[in-house]
């Protein structure tokens, strides 16, 4: 058998594969805080909270109103993202001009007012969502068993994030948000309505934390803390590939699973504090991020 | 000089009556009311283990026994300890100054657990201990000031990995959470898989706590054991089994032990995740006509299904307040004592006794988590396959370290 630093070849390639699909998730977390840093200078604590929340409308949808999971992959992200622009219409707009710590504190406060009040009604354990029915059993790579619902994930976060990458860099639309951004004066005067951009674009990110939150639902259990864990991981993402890059968050996404997923192989003990090891190196080699402008 | 005789009696009469009421104060119950604080995670991850259903089950057991103990009016605190070993030492420390707290009841986190003890046992005063799992709370780190009521990692080995070696498996895997509990429970598996003939194939210690399980699981798959061995707890057994149930890993011919498993637990993950999982616990609601009343009881009020840990805050305080009743004291070594004279047989011990280190050995249950066709409602969920008796279920005291036990 082929063997890779004392671990069969298969077992090599099958651990790669789950750190893609990881990989895969925090791209599409850390695009939605990257997308809300780098257009609205927002540092968005209730990042994680949002994700919980999409996987808690994909729950409760499903046990109230008889939501398919098809269904809420397009209803969790407006629903959450309708709320998301509440939050910032009627909160984050009345501090947009103080310091970025005061953001920082209302989101905070926000994830724990969400989760708190979650907590109240259903408890920590956390409940089951069924994996939806066609994506039920799995794949035989021949290297590794792979259930069709994670391979689904791969390519459902892949699209998303990328739809997103060219929206914002290569359209029209894309071109007036990074404009309305950078100098919001001048955007207004040309007869564009700023602030509702801002409105949308902030709901847009909390959406795709949302749909995350969709994906993650099958996945992990549903429970009010399953944000909190995951959003200090995102923001070290985020900080690798320099706060507010759009492609950058996406491929640091995509390596961190990697880098990750291979830990786990060789040094499982490290697994959870590898990304910020690596974090700590990049900050000290190039503090503006992997693929971060330099100030 | 009438005067002075007066004044000279009255002070003999005043000291006479105070020294005897200082006297009396010892055989009865200190200011007129008996005091229990109930300490738990009441937010966190272990928060439906014992957490707000854990004080509700005190409060029955007050109310069931009629809300005061010889004219003393029972009263209640509650905080939560977040897990951390310096809040609860405090919240105990303030609870005993400035409250007069007799009896903490609660107590879920090992490590809060060994810090409080502490603490009661500078004060003197006594602490029941229901959710706790490290063995080592009446062994290296037992006091005359606290006792262990429901369960610790002893039976948890010797019950679930025993049965599991001699239904014929005997090649292990373990995953084991990286802490002190975890390295605890890995240990007493061990000993128990090869002292019976068994055998560790390999194991792995992941982070706690950690998310994401399908690498681990893809190893265990990978190294040909017969038995994938989870030594962690709450969240971390709740992800590891789902996602061992994703990749297939019992349809693939393997099976899961669940050395640590609650019934909340269970019911959060569902029958389809978690069928046939072997693990043991101090008590099941539906295990007879006693535990069905109780619970059927209880439901009423919270709305759930109680676990071993809520149920025995209810018999263990059912018990203290027995003994306050038929000492008349509150005092903790009166207390104490008695409780240790007087055999455990409720709805929720059976054979049960206080021994010498503060253990209370009670019979304990080897249960299989039913298939989904076999339950009949939602909280059909265990199966009870054999019972451990009392005396071999618990670590035996020849081989005690504690230092109340004569080796």
């Amino acid at each position: 058998m082929t063997m890779i630093f004392g671990v069969p070849l298969a077992v090599f390639m099958g651990q790669l594969m789950l750190g893609l699909i990881n990989g895969a998730f925090y791209a599409l977390l850390s695009l939605g805080l990257a997308v809300i840093f780098g257009l609205l200078k927002i540092v968005n604590f209730a990042h994680g909270a949002m994700y919980m929340l999409g996987a808690f409308a994909t729950l409760l949808g499903m046990q109230y109103l008889g939501v398919s999971y098809w269904a809420a992959l397009l209803l969790a992200p407006l629903v959450v993202g309708a709320l998301g622009m509440v939050i910032e219409r009627l909160l984050l707009r009345r501090i947009g001009h103080l310091d970025h710590l005061y953001g920082l504190l209302l989101t905070f406060g926000l994830a724990l007012i969400f989760e708190g009040s979650l907590v109240n009604f259903f408890g920590v354990s956390g409940a089951r969502y069924p994996t939806p029915e066609a994506l039920q059993g799995g794949l035989q790579l021949g290297f590794m068993f792979l259930p069709t619902y994670r391979a689904w994930v791969l390519v459902a976060a892949l699209v998303v994030c990328l739809g997103t990458w060219y929206v914002i860099e290569r359209t029209r639309l894309g071109a007036y948000l990074r404009a309305g951004t950078e100098n919001p004066a001048l955007m207004q005067a040309f007869g564009v309505n700023v602030p509702q951009l801002i409105t949308l674009t902030y709901g847009f990110g909390v959406a795709l934390a949302a749909f995350a939150g969709v994906l993650a639902a099958p996945l992990y259990p549903v429970s009010p803390t399953m944000g909190s864990n995951l959003l200090i991981i995102v923001f070290a993402v985020v900080v690798i590939g320099g706060m507010g890059s759009i492609l950058g968050a996406i491929l640091t996404g995509l390596g961190m699973g990697l880098v990750e997923g291979l830990t786990k192989v060789y040094y499982p003990e490290a697994a959870n504090t590898v990304i910020f090891l690596v974090m700590i190196l990049v900050l000290m080699l190039r503090p503006a991020g992997l693929f971060g402008k330099e100030a | 000089m009438t005067f002075i005789k007066k004044t000279l009696a009255s002070s003999i009469a005043v000291a006479a009556a105070t020294s005897l009421m200082a006297t009396t104060a010892q055989a009865e119950i200190s200011d007129d009311a008996v005091r229990i604080g109930y300490l738990a995670d009441m937010s966190g991850t272990y928060r439906d283990l014992a957490g707000p259903g854990g004080l509700e089950a005190l409060e029955m057991a007050i109310e069931d026994f009629g809300g005061s103990v010889n004219g003393a009016p029972i009263e209640v605190f509650s905080a939560d300890d977040r897990n951390s070993a310096d809040v609860g030492a405090n919240t105990v420390r303030g609870w005993i100054d400035q409250d007069n707290v007799d009896l903490v009841a609660g107590m879920v986190a090992s490590s809060v657990t060994i810090a409080v003890t502490k603490v009661l046992e500078d004060n003197d005063k006594l602490g029941i201990v229901s959710g706790s799992a490290a063995s080592s709370i009446t062994n290296e780190h037992c006091t005359p000031n606290h006792i262990h009521w429901v369960y610790d990692t002893y039976p948890l080995a010797n019950g679930t990995a025993k049965a599991v070696v001699e239904q014929g498996g005997d090649s292990w895997f373990m995953l084991t959470a990286d802490y002190a509990f975890g390295h605890a429970l890995e240990g007493d598996v061990e000993k128990v898989v090869t002292d019976n003939g068994g055998t560790i194939v390999d194991r792995i210690r992941h982070p706690f706590p950690t998310e994401d399980f399908s690498s681990y699981i893809l190893q265990a798959q990978g190294s040909g054991a017969k038995i994938v061995g989870l030594a962690n707890a709450g969240a971390d057994t709740v992800n590891a089994i789902n996602t061992a149930s994703q990749f297939g890993l019992v349809q693939s011919g393997q099976q899961l032990a669940g050395l640590l498993v609650f019934l909340n637990d269970v019911y959060a993950m569902g029958l389809e995740a978690t069928q046939g999982l072997l693990l043991t616990t101090g008590w099941y609601w539906n295990m007879d006509e006693a535990s069905r009343e109780w619970a059927e009881r209880y439901y009423e009020r919270v709305g759930r299904m109680p676990t071993m840990v809520q149920a025995g805050i209810y018999s263990s305080a059912m018990h203290y307040l027995k003994a306050v009743e038929a000492t008349g004291s509150d005092d903790a070594q009166t207390v104490r004592s008695h409780m240790m004279e007087q055999p455990i047989e409720d709805f929720f011990a059976r054979n049960g006794r206080i021994r010498e280190d503060g253990r209370m050995v009670h019979d304990m249950y080897l249960a299989e988590v039913k298939a989904p066709a076999d339950a009949t409602h939602e909280w059909d969920l265990y199966e009870i396959k054999a019972t451990i008796p009392a005396e071999e279920a618990y670590r035996p005291l020849a081989e005690s370290k504690c230092q109340l036990v004569n080796n």
